[in-house]
């Protein structure tokens, strides 16, 4: 007797629900063994890792702050995925998004008129967006790989920002510190919640989630990148020009991940410092998908996320873990989310009797 | 003389039942060894079902199925094939990215040295008339060529049994009779063969014993030899076959002209275009006939604009030099096409009928300020549905729970409702039963009396005999004079199909004199 997995007839929609909360329910499993090898007791690190960074209304808006960039870069990343195009840069654009942003703010440095940060908003978008263009144009021209070009820009922009904060934009009276100056008033986002760091950022990337809804769902633009995504030759022939959603899907996903950068700097921080995002732009890839490419799923996913990075952070102090917990969990969820989807185009089957060497050929 | 009078393959009181639909309700079948049997009936009807469960793809809710005499449960497709049934299948299962030896190794037992298998499919090709080269990739093959792939493949394993599934669609006529020779030829050896086809000449022509269907059941069974096709698609449909009108066509302004189209083909295997002309006026039909593989494709692309030509004037479109457009950009100009891909291009598989009808008919005010007007769109797909008979579950079905004949039914419609100027249709029944093509021909007609210039490639001859007011053909990227109908006949097509048409050859010969020289001297 064996197993043997069966294409379906048709994929299951009931896995397709399913299927993110067996990936969540295998994480908690493999994160059980994994603590108790680690020597813990897996009940109390599960308290830390899930329940502990959430206890509070400090906690909440901790969540809900660190979810802000992660929904608006996944959301972002979505809509250029539902075209297959496949932007992993996002954390670069995001960094181009901080230095214009930064820039704007360093440049008005002092002034009180919240115009500044209006001008840092659209600076912010405008970086994600020329850094997305570099790809775009690459593909659109000389038809290279935008997954290989996205990537490696992400290097490029890291160093630009750690030339930047070490030289030029570096603050005279930081004793030398690789850092800027710390913004003012006019170009920092208000706080939402006294007493918290929760800022507008928040509100802004609960926005893009709700036109990235009526985006992808209901205007004829989504369509056709929906369309490009599912049927490249049907696109083709309906006359939706390729290129042009090879560009939508970039520059959307630059701009969203551009100015997600623009809110770490205006909200948490407040100055530019040679890093400005723990891999937020790489955990909204992840985000992405355990979303389903969906605005709402992605809304989700992205509060998941964020709890990881808190439980990552209170199990680092709470249980002397290694800060490398937040990367393995992020990992073991995309793992076992790319698993479990095997499920919704196939299913188990018990082979009983061991048939034909070459049963695998017969035709769908 | 007992096991000549044991049927090589006997099916008693078959049943399969789907959730939504009876496929097959006690049928039973007996075919004799070296028998040539007909399994005639519409889209629909339980044929390919039927033809599942021996194959091993299907299993029968009830009934048995005996081979030889013993009754026996047929596993799997490979249990089938060492039982010694081929089966070729309507919808082709291929690997496109392998070439066509390996495609043809991967059905066989073992790992045979693929070396040794290409120089049998060449022999095999060579005996049978179904020339293919076995070192191409398959995803550079036409429908007609991929399906000499399959057709080959069965024969290679000397089959008992053969199934083949519409196997003479995309022939031509001389193609068809020598499969016709190959498979009496199988016959005699004494392989039993049944035949799937909704062409009633060819079933007269080749089957000597005949099973019909209707909606999953017997509805009789009849030797073709002795019957009119008239009489067997009585049988088929239940009622007389309805015969398209055809009257004279009374042409306008020229809408779409073809001058000196030539394309140089990207991929090696493709085939480039070279010096086609053709003019199509406003209420006219003209036919292009050809085998598949000789141009069409690219030909279609670039009338369509998929893939767009240097020369501004090479196609114009209702008086606008169109070479250089982009598709969108040609509809616009009132230009709509029914490609040969159903699945992937004319439709996107995992959307919704609606989401399909707005993939084209977007210009028609369905999107406002970027946003989709979906009650709009919906209604304007239940109008395609109801009007062309459409079976499905309503505007949201998806594309790929439709069958073949009723998504090419929505395609048609889709592009015929959009009121075109100049109307392009690739194989316009491809698959699709005698009721509904009779159907859509007659919609393609009555299209043209309101004035729409409509060029139709097909594969079938007798389709575009019926349609057509001129027609030409295609052969070697190149393309032949268009002849009114009246003044020519399926044996001068047929000839002009292997590219041998008046004035054809010079051009060539010209065009190569240095390799004519050893032959002169």
């Amino acid at each position: 007797m064996r197993l043997e997995l069966e294409a379906r007839p048709e994929p299951s929609r009931l896995m397709g629900w399913l299927s993110p909360l067996l990936a969540a329910a295998l994480t908690v499993v493999a994160g059980f063994v994994l603590f108790a090898a680690l020597g813990k007791n897996p009940v109390e690190a599960f308290y830390t890792f899930f329940v502990y960074p959430i206890r509070d209304r400090n906690g909440v808006a901790e969540l809900l702050l660190k979810a802000s960039p992660l929904m608006l870069i996944g959301v972002g990343l979505a809509c250029g995925y539902r075209a297959n195009v496949w932007n992993i840069g996002a954390e670069g654009q995001l960094i181009l998004g901080a230095i214009c942003a930064g820039g704007v703010a360093l440049a008005f440095h002092g002034s009180e008129s919240r115009l500044v940060l209006v001008l840092m908003f659209v600076a912010g978008a405008l970086g994600g967006m020329a850094w997305a263009a570099i790809p775009a144009l690459l593909r659109t021209r000389f038809n290279t790989n935008e997954i290989l070009v996205s990537l490696m820009l992400v290097y490029v922009a890291s160093l630009l920002l750690s030339w930047l904060v070490h030289e030029p934009w570096r603050d005279p009276e930081g004793f030398n510190f690789p850092q800027s100056k710390q913004f003012t008033e006019g170009a920092l986002y208000p706080i939402l919640l006294d007493g918290t760091r929760l800022n507008l950022g928040f509100p802004v990337a609960l926005a893009a989630i709700a036109a990235g809804y009526v985006f992808l769902n209901r205007s004829f633009l989504g369509f056709q990148l929906r369309v490009a995504g599912l049927a490249p030759d049907a696109a083709r022939y309906a006359g939706f020009n390729a290129n042009r959603m090879v560009w939508l899907g970039m520059l959307i996903s630059g701009a969203c991940a551009g100015l997600a950068g623009m809110g770490e700097i205006a909200g948490p921080i407040g100055q530019l410092l040679p890093s400005v995002s723990p891999g937020y732009g790489f955990a909204a890839i992840i985000v992405a998908f355990v979303g389903r490419l969906h605005p709402v799923g992605i809304l989700l996913a992205s509060l998941l996320m964020s709890l990881l990075y808190l439980g990552g952070e209170a199990a680092q102090m709470g249980l002397a873990l290694p800060s490398a917990m937040t990367g393995l969990f992020q990992g073991l969820l995309l793992f076992f989310l790319l698993g479990s989807d095997v499920f919704i185009q196939y299913r188990v089957r018990v082979v009983r009797r061991v048939a034909g060497a070459a049963a695998n050929t017969a035709p769908a | 003389m007992t096991a000549a009078l044991t049927p090589r393959i006997e099916l008693r009181g078959i049943t399969k039942i789907y959730p939504s639909v009876v496929a097959n309700r006690d049928v039973s079948l007996a075919a004799l060894p070296g028998e040539i049997h007909a399994v005639l009936g519409e889209n629909g009807a339980g044929k390919s079902t039927l033809m599942k469960i021996i194959y091993g793809v299907v299993k029968p809710d009830a009934g048995e199925v005996l081979w030889e005499g013993t009754p026996v449960v047929v596993q799997n497709p490979a249990h089938a094939r060492d039982l010694g049934i081929g089966m070729v299948f309507q919808h082709f299962s291929l690997f496109e990215t392998l070439t066509v030896a390996e495609n043809v190794a991967l059905g066989l037992p073992g790992r045979p040295p693929l070396a040794a298998l290409a120089k049998r499919i060449v022999e095999v090709s060579q005996k049978y008339g179904l020339p293919v080269d076995p070192r191409r990739l398959v995803h550079s093959l036409s429908v007609g060529e991929r399906q000499r792939v399959e057709i080959i493949r069965c024969l290679l394993v000397n089959p008992r049994l053969l199934i083949m599934d519409e196997p003479t669609s995309v022939l031509t006529p001389q193609a068809v009779r020598k499969l016709f020779e190959t498979l009496r030829q199988l016959a005699r050896e004494g392989c039993t063969i049944l035949y799937i086809s909704h062409k009633l000449d060819e079933i007269q022509a080749l089957c000597t014993n005949a099973t019909v269907l209707r909606a999953g059941q017997v509805t009789g069974h009849c030797d073709p030899r002795q019957e009119t096709p008239k009489s067997m698609a009585r049988m088929m449909i239940g009622n007389d076959l309805p015969h398209p009108r055809h009257d004279a066509a009374t042409p306008g302004e020229p809408r779409l002209v073809l001058a000196n189209l030539a394309r140089k083909s990207p991929d090696p295997f493709g085939v480039s275009l070279a010096d086609v002309n053709l003019t199509v006026h406003a209420g006219e039909i003209v036919g292009i006939a050809g085998v598949s593989g000789n141009g069409q494709q690219e030909l279609l692309a670039a009338i369509s604009g998929e893939s767009p030509v240097r020369k501004r004037d090479a196609v114009v479109l209702c008086g606008v030099h169109a070479g250089r457009l982009r598709p969108g950009k040609r509809r616009r100009l009132g230009f709509c096409f029914v490609p040969e891909e159903r699945l992937g291009r004319g439709a996107v598989p995992r959307m919704s009928l609606a989401d399909n009808a707005l993939l084209t008919a977007h210009r028609r005010g369905y999107v406002r300020r970027g946003l989709i007007r979906f009650a709009k769109v919906a209604a304007f797909a239940q109008t395609c549905i109801d009007a062309f008979a459409v079976k499905c579950g309503g505007p949201q079905a998806e594309a790929r729970s439709l069958s073949g004949g009723n998504l090419q039914k929505f395609i048609v419609g889709r592009e015929i409702l959009l009121q075109p100027k100049v109307l392009v249709v690739a194989q316009p029944t491809w698959g699709v039963d005698v009721g509904a093509a009779a159907f859509i021909r007659q919609k393609i007609i009555d299209l043209r009396n309101d004035g729409v210039a409509i060029l139709v490639l097909s594969e079938e001859l007798d389709e575009l005999f019926e349609v057509s007011d001129r027609l030409a053909v295609i052969a070697k990227g190149r393309l032949s004079p268009a002849k009114p109908i009246r003044e020519t006949n399926v044996e001068e097509i047929g000839v002009w199909m292997s590219g041998m048409w008046p004035g054809a050859a010079e051009a060539p010969r010209a065009a190569m004199p240095i390799a004519q020289a050893p032959h002169a001297a």
